[in-house]
C-alpha cells in the first residue's frame, strides 16, 4: 500500500476530488478541490497549505558536518551560519548536477537536508574518517509549507518566532505547544514558511493553522497549484526541468549548473578555495563557456496565440493550461520557413492565471539564448503542429517584493 | 480665470473607460489629462472603506468582459491587475433545496441532475451553443462599428467585412444569435430546459441592469451579453478584482500615469469650450479652463450630448435621438457587513458554496413577479438578488473572521410611482435583508453594517443618468450601429475633435474597457489622417 504522510488523516478527509499524486511513494493530494486555480490563487493572494512531507529528509551531524558539507554541496556551506537555510544542489565528478534541496543549519554540529531522492548512501559513503553521522530522518518530520501574503499574518498567532525571521532564515520555536522548526522558504516564490514538525505532533499543528487560518481563508494547495506557483517563481523541479546526473544514460539528459540558471551560486568560486566533488569540470566548464543550454523563460505573444486558434475556428485554450513535458522550440515557423532550426526544449509550460499570459521555462542553445530574442514553441493545434513566437525573458516571471522583504 | 492650453486631450471623467482610453493616448505619446469630478477615480467601479476595515464595492462587484488585449497593450498585471476566480454558484430554492455550480463539468452535470437528467445535459448543450455565439461576435467587441449611414468606401468595406464575418457562419448559430438579439430569454430557456431553477438561475443574467423581465423581448440580449465575458478564455465565467473593482480601476489608473497621463480629481467640467465648430477645451466648474484639441467625453450619451455639448451646436435629429435614448434604471444595490456566514439551512456546516454569485431567482415566475411591481413603478416586493460574499474570494475585504456581501437588487425603478427614493431608501433596504432572510434564517443577526444604493443615488454620486448601469439600456436599437445613435457609433460627434467613450457607446457596459479602447484608436487615426 502507498505510504501515507503524517498529516495523511487531515489530507483524506480534505480530498474533495481524491485526485492523488504519487509522490516518492507517497499519497500526496494533486488537487483538494475542483478548482486548481483557486488553490493556486490562495498563495498570491490569501494563504496556501502544502503537505511537503514526502521529501526525503537527512540529518547530518557531527563536529565535521560543516567541513563534509563544504566538500559535497556545490554552494559554500560557510556562508550559511546557524539560523540560516540554503537552496543548494549537488554534483558528480563530471560537473553534472545530481539533485537540489533545501539545507537548514539548525545548530552549530548539525544540519538538515531535503531531497527529492534517496541520498543516504550518496552522501554516508563520501563521509570517509570525518567526524558526521548521516542519518534518514525523512520518517520522523512532517513539512508543511504556509504559503501566500497572508502567511506570516497566521502565523503570527500562533507563534512569536517567526516576526522578523528573514527570508532563508529559520528558527526553533512552538505551534500549539509542539516544538518545530521554522524556515522562511517555499517553492511558491512568494512571502512563505515551511514548517517541521514531529511525525506526532503534525495533527496538532495542522489543526492549530487551520483554525487560525480561516478568517485568512488559508486554502489546502495541492501539487498541480504548487506547479502553477512554482514556475511562475522559476522554480525548476526535477524530473521534470531537470534530470539527476545520477541516472541518466548520455550525457544529453544531464546537464550542468550553468545550464540550469544557477550559476549565480557558484559567485565567488575563486575566492574559496575549498574542494567539492564536481568543483574542477565546473571550473572547466566555465573557464571555457561549454555552456550548450541557458536556461530561459520564454513568452508566448498572446495575439498570435489567439489568432492561431481562432482562424481554425476554435477557442484558444487558457485556463488550466500546465504542461510540464517538453515541447520543442524552434527558431522560426516551420510552416512557412523549411529553413527554421532546432534551437531547444520547453520543460514547462502554463498559463499564468495572474499574469494572464503563457509562460515557459525552456533550455535554449547558448548562441540563441539572448533576452528578448524571439523563438517559435511548437505545439498541437487541431492534431497538426503550429509554431507559437515566444520572446525570451529572464526568469522569474513574477516576483513579488514581500517574498524576500524585511517583515516584523 | 483661464489657464493656457498645454494639453493634446483631455479625457472628461475618470471611470474605467475614461481611463483605459487616456492610457492609450497617453501611451501614443499624446500630452492627456483625466478630469474627475470625484475624490477618488473608478466611476461605478470603486470600492470604499464604509466602515474600517470592511471594504465596499459600491456600485459595481465583479468584472469578465474586460477585453483581454487591454491587459496587455496597457501592462495592467504590471500595475496589480489580479482578477480572482469565483469557482462557485450556489442558487438556493423556495423549497429549500438549491442548486450548486462549481469548478468541474461533471460536479455540475450530477448537481443539475438532482432536478432534472436531460436538463442537466441539455446543460452541456446550451453552453456550447452560447459559446459559438460567443465566439462568433467577440471579434465585434474590440473592432468599430460600421456607420450604417455612410457610403464612404472604408464604410462600405466595413460593413462588407461584418456581413462577410457573418456570413460564413454556421446556422444554427446565426438562428441562436438571431433569438438572442430580438427575443425573450424565456423562449431560448423553454426550449431547452424543464426545471424551474435551472431556467431562473440562467434567465438572471438576462435581465440584469435592464427594465426587462425574463419573458420580455430583448432579454435575451442582455442575456447573452452577459455570456460574453471570459476569463482566461472560458466564455460566461465571472472574476472578482483583489479589493473590488476598485482595485481594478486604481490599476488602470497607474497605468494611464505610467504612460505619462495626469489625473485631476475633484475637478467637474461645466461644458465644452468649441470654436468655429471645433472643440478646443472644457470650462470647469471652478471657473477654470482648460483647452486641448482633443476632448473625450466618457460620461453618457445623455450628458456627453445634451450637457456638455450646447445641443444648439448639433443636428436636431441627433438630438432628439439622444432625448429619446432610453436610460430608466432599474436596479440597486445594497452592501452589508457580516459579522460571519450565513447559514444555509440544507447545508448547515457547508461555507464553501459561497465562493461565486449566489443567485436568488429561484424560477422565471420569481423574476417576472418581481418585474411586474418595476411595471408599474415600484420596487419588487421580492426582489431578485445577486449577492455575493467578496471576503470568501479576498480576504483583505474585510478583518479576519468578518465578512462583506455585495447584493445586486432588482427591480427598483428610476421613477417611483407614489413615492420617492428619498422615502424609500430604507424600505427597499429592509426588503432585501427580509428576501435574503427568507432563505438564509440567521442572515439578521449578522449585520454589522448595511448600504443601501437606490437608482438616484447612482445618478447623483457616479452621475450615470436616472442610474442606469449602463449608460443607456441595453435594448436592440440602442447597440451596435445604434449606440448611441445611428451615424454618431463611431466614438466622434458632430463637434469636431469631441469624441465619446463612455458604456453608451460600442459595446456597452460592464467593466469592459472596450469603448475607451475604440474610441482611443478612432481618436489616434484621425489625428494621424491630419
Amino acid at each position: 500500500m502507498i505510504k501515507r504522510s503524517p498529516f495523511h488523516p487531515r489530507l483524506v478527509e480534505s480530498n474533495e476530488t481524491m485526485f492523488w499524486d504519487n509522490w516518492v511513494g507517497y499519497a500526496s493530494p494533486t488537487q483538494y478541490q475542483y478548482s486548481t486555480v483557486f488553490e493556486y490563487f490562495s498563495a498570491r493572494n490569501a494563504v496556501a497549505l502544502f503537505d511537503s512531507s514526502p521529501l526525503f529528509k537527512y540529518r547530518i551531524k557531527g563536529a565535521d558536518a560543516t567541513r563534509f558539507l563544504s566538500g559535497v554541496l556545490v554552494r559554500d556551506v560557510a556562508k550559511c551560519p546557524v539560523g540560516r537555510a540554503q537552496y543548494t544542489i549537488w554534483c558528480n565528478d563530471a560537473g553534472f548536477v545530481l539533485e537540489d534541496g533545501v539545507l537548514l543549519h539548525v545548530a552549530e554540529d548539525e544540519y538538515w537536508l531535503t531531497a527529492a531522492e534517496p541520498n543516504l548512501k550518496h552522501f554516508s559513503d563520501l563521509v570517509g574518517r570525518q567526524q558526521v553521522e548521516i542519518s534518514d530522518i525523512s520518517e520522523e518530520y512532517g513539512i508543511l509549507a504556509v504559503q501566500g501574503p497572508h502567511s506570516l499574518a497566521v502565523l503570527r498567532q500562533l507563534t512569536k518566532g517567526v516576526a522578523g525571521l528573514r527570508y532563508f532564515g529559520l528558527t526553533e520555536t512552538k505551534i500549539a505547544k509542539k516544538p518545530v522548526v521554522v524556515s522562511r522558504t517555499g517553492f511558491t516564490g512568494d512571502l512563505g514558511y515551511e514548517i517541521w514538525v514531529k511525525r506526532d505532533d503534525a495533527l496538532a499543528v495542522w489543526d492549530a493553522l487551520r483554525e487560525v487560518g480561516q478568517g485568512y481563508n488559508l486554502t489546502l494547495m495541492g501539487s498541480r497549484a504548487l506547479s502553477m506557483a512554482r514556475i511562475e517563481a522559476g522554480l525548476l523541479l526535477i524530473g521534470v526541468d531537470f534530470a539527476s546526473a545520477r541516472f541518466a544514460w548520455v550525457d544529453a539528459q544531464r546537464e550542468t549548473p550553468q545550464e540550469l540558471g544557477l550559476g549565480w551560486m557558484l559567485k565567488g568560486l575563486a575566492g574559496d578555495k575549498r574542494p567539492f566533488i564536481g568543483r574542477t569540470a565546473i571550473e572547466h566548464a566555465i573557464s571555457h563557456n561549454t555552456a550548450r543550454w541557458q536556461t530561459v523563460g520564454l513568452m508566448l505573444d498572446p495575439a498570435v496565440y489567439e489568432e492561431i486558434h481562432n482562424r481554425q475556428g476554435i477557442i484558444a485554450p487558457k485556463a488550466d493550461m500546465l504542461y510540464q513535458d517538453t515541447l520543442y522550440v524552434y527558431s522560426d515557423d516551420y510552416n512557412v520557413n523549411a529553413n527554421s532550426e532546432y534551437v531547444g526544449y520547453v520543460t514547462s509550460l502554463l498559463f499564468s492565471p495572474l499574469l494572464k499570459r503563457h509562460i515557459a521555462i525552456a533550455k535554449i542553445a547558448s548562441g540563441v539564448a539572448a533576452a528578448g530574442a524571439r523563438v517559435f514553441v511548437e505545439m498541437e493545434v487541431l492534431h497538426r503542429s503550429q509554431y507559437f513566437p515566444a520572446q525570451i525573458t529572464r526568469l522569474p516571471f513574477y516576483n513579488p517584493a514581500r517574498k524576500t522583504a524585511v517583515v516584523e | 480665470m483661464s489657464e493656457i492650453a498645454k494639453y493634446d486631450a483631455i479625457v472628461i471623467g475618470g471611470g474605467h473607460n475614461g481611463l483605459v482610453n487616456a492610457a492609450y493616448l497617453a501611451k501614443s505619446g499624446l500630452k492627456t489629462v483625466v478630469l474627475e469630478r470625484r475624490h477618488l477615480v473608478g466611476g461605478a467601479a470603486i470600492t470604499e472603506e464604509l466602515l474600517p476595515g470592511f471594504q465596499f464595492t459600491t456600485f459595481s462587484y465583479a468584472i469578465s468582459l474586460l477585453r483581454p488585449d487591454i491587459v496587455h497593450d496597457l501592462e495592467l498585471v504590471k500595475h496589480g491587475m489580479m482578477v480572482l476566480p469565483m469557482p462557485t454558484t450556489f442558487a438556493p430554492m423556495e423549497n429549500g433545496d438549491y442548486l450548486q455550480f462549481g469548478a468541474d463539468d461533471y460536479f455540475n452535470y450530477h448537481q443539475i441532475a438532482r432536478h432534472s437528467r436531460k436538463d442537466a445535459e441539455a446543460y452541456a448543450d446550451y453552453s456550447h451553443m452560447m459559446g459559438q455565439v460567443c465566439q462568433l461576435l467577440k471579434p465585434l467587441l474590440s473592432d468599430i462599428p460600421p456607420n450604417i449611414l455612410s457610403d464612404e468606401p472604408e464604410e462600405v468595406a466595413r460593413k462588407a467585412r461584418l456581413a462577410a464575418h457573418l456570413g460564413g457562419a454556421d446556422g444554427k448559430v446565426l438562428t441562436m444569435l438571431t433569438r438572442l438579439l430580438t427575443g425573450s430569454a424565456a423562449e431560448i430557456l423553454d426550449d431547452y430546459f424543464e426545471s424551474d431553477i435551472i431556467k431562473g438561475f440562467l434567465s438572471s443574467s438576462g435581465i440584469i441592469g435592464t427594465k426587462v423581465g425574463p419573458r420580455s423581448q430583448g432579454s435575451g440580449l442582455v442575456l447573452l451579453f452577459h455570456s460574453l465575458g471570459e476569463i482566461d478564455g472560458t466564455f460566461g465565467e465571472w472574476g472578482f478584482h483583489k479589493r473590488g473593482n476598485g482595485g481594478f480601476t486604481q490599476t488602470v489608473a497607474r497605468a494611464a500615469q505610467a504612460f505619462g497621463a495626469e489625473i485631476r480629481l475633484n475637478t467637474a467640467v461645466s461644458q465644452l469650450i468649441t470654436r468655429n465648430g471645433q472643440a478646443v477645451g472644457v470650462a470647469l466648474e471652478n471657473g477654470d479652463e482648460l483647452y486641448a484639441n482633443t476632448i473625450v467625453s466618457a460620461l453618457d450619451p445623455r450628458r456627453t450630448f445634451l450637457q456638455l455639448a450646447d445641443p444648439r451646436e448639433l443636428p436636431s435629429d441627433l438630438v432628439t435621438n439622444i432625448e429619446k435614448f432610453k436610460f430608466q434604471g432599474t436596479s440597486a444595490k445594497v452592501n452589508f457587513a457580516l459579522n460571519g456566514l450565513p447559514t444555509y439551512p440544507a447545508l448547515p456546516n457547508r461555507t464553501d458554496m459561497y465562493r461565486g454569485f449566489i443567485n436568488i431567482g429561484p424560477s422565471m415566475d420569481y423574476l417576472e413577479r418581481a418585474f411586474d411591481d418595476a411595471k408599474y413603478g415600484t420596487f419588487s416586493k421580492r426582489p431578485y438578488l445577486d449577492c455575493c460574499i467578496q471576503s470568501m474570494i479576498d480576504p483583505d475585504m474585510t478583518p479576519p473572521g468578518k465578512h462583506i456581501m455585495s447584493c445586486f437588487v432588482q427591480y427598483a425603478p428610476y421613477k417611483l410611482k407614489d413615492s420617492d427614493w428619498e422615502t424609500e431608501r430604507e424600505n427597499l433596504g429592509d426588503t432585501v435583508q427580509k428576501t435574503f432572510a427568507s432563505f438564509f434564517p440567521n442572515f439578521n443577526d449578522l449585520i454589522l453594517h448595511r448600504e443601501v444604493v437606490t437608482p438616484l443615488d447612482i445618478e447623483r454620486k457616479v452621475g450615470l443618468s436616472e442610474g442606469n448601469i449602463f449608460a443607456g439600456e441595453f435594448l436592440t436599437p440602442q447597440m451596435y450601429f445604434f449606440r448611441p445613435a445611428a451615424g454618431w457609433n463611431q466614438y466622434r460627434t458632430p463637434i469636431k475633435g469631441y469624441y465619446q467613450c463612455g458604456s453608451g457607446t460600442h459595446p456597452g457596459g460592464c467593466v469592459m474597457g472596450a469603448p475607451g479602447q475604440l474610441a482611443a484608436r478612432q481618436i489616434l487615426g484621425d489625428l494621424q489622417k491630419k
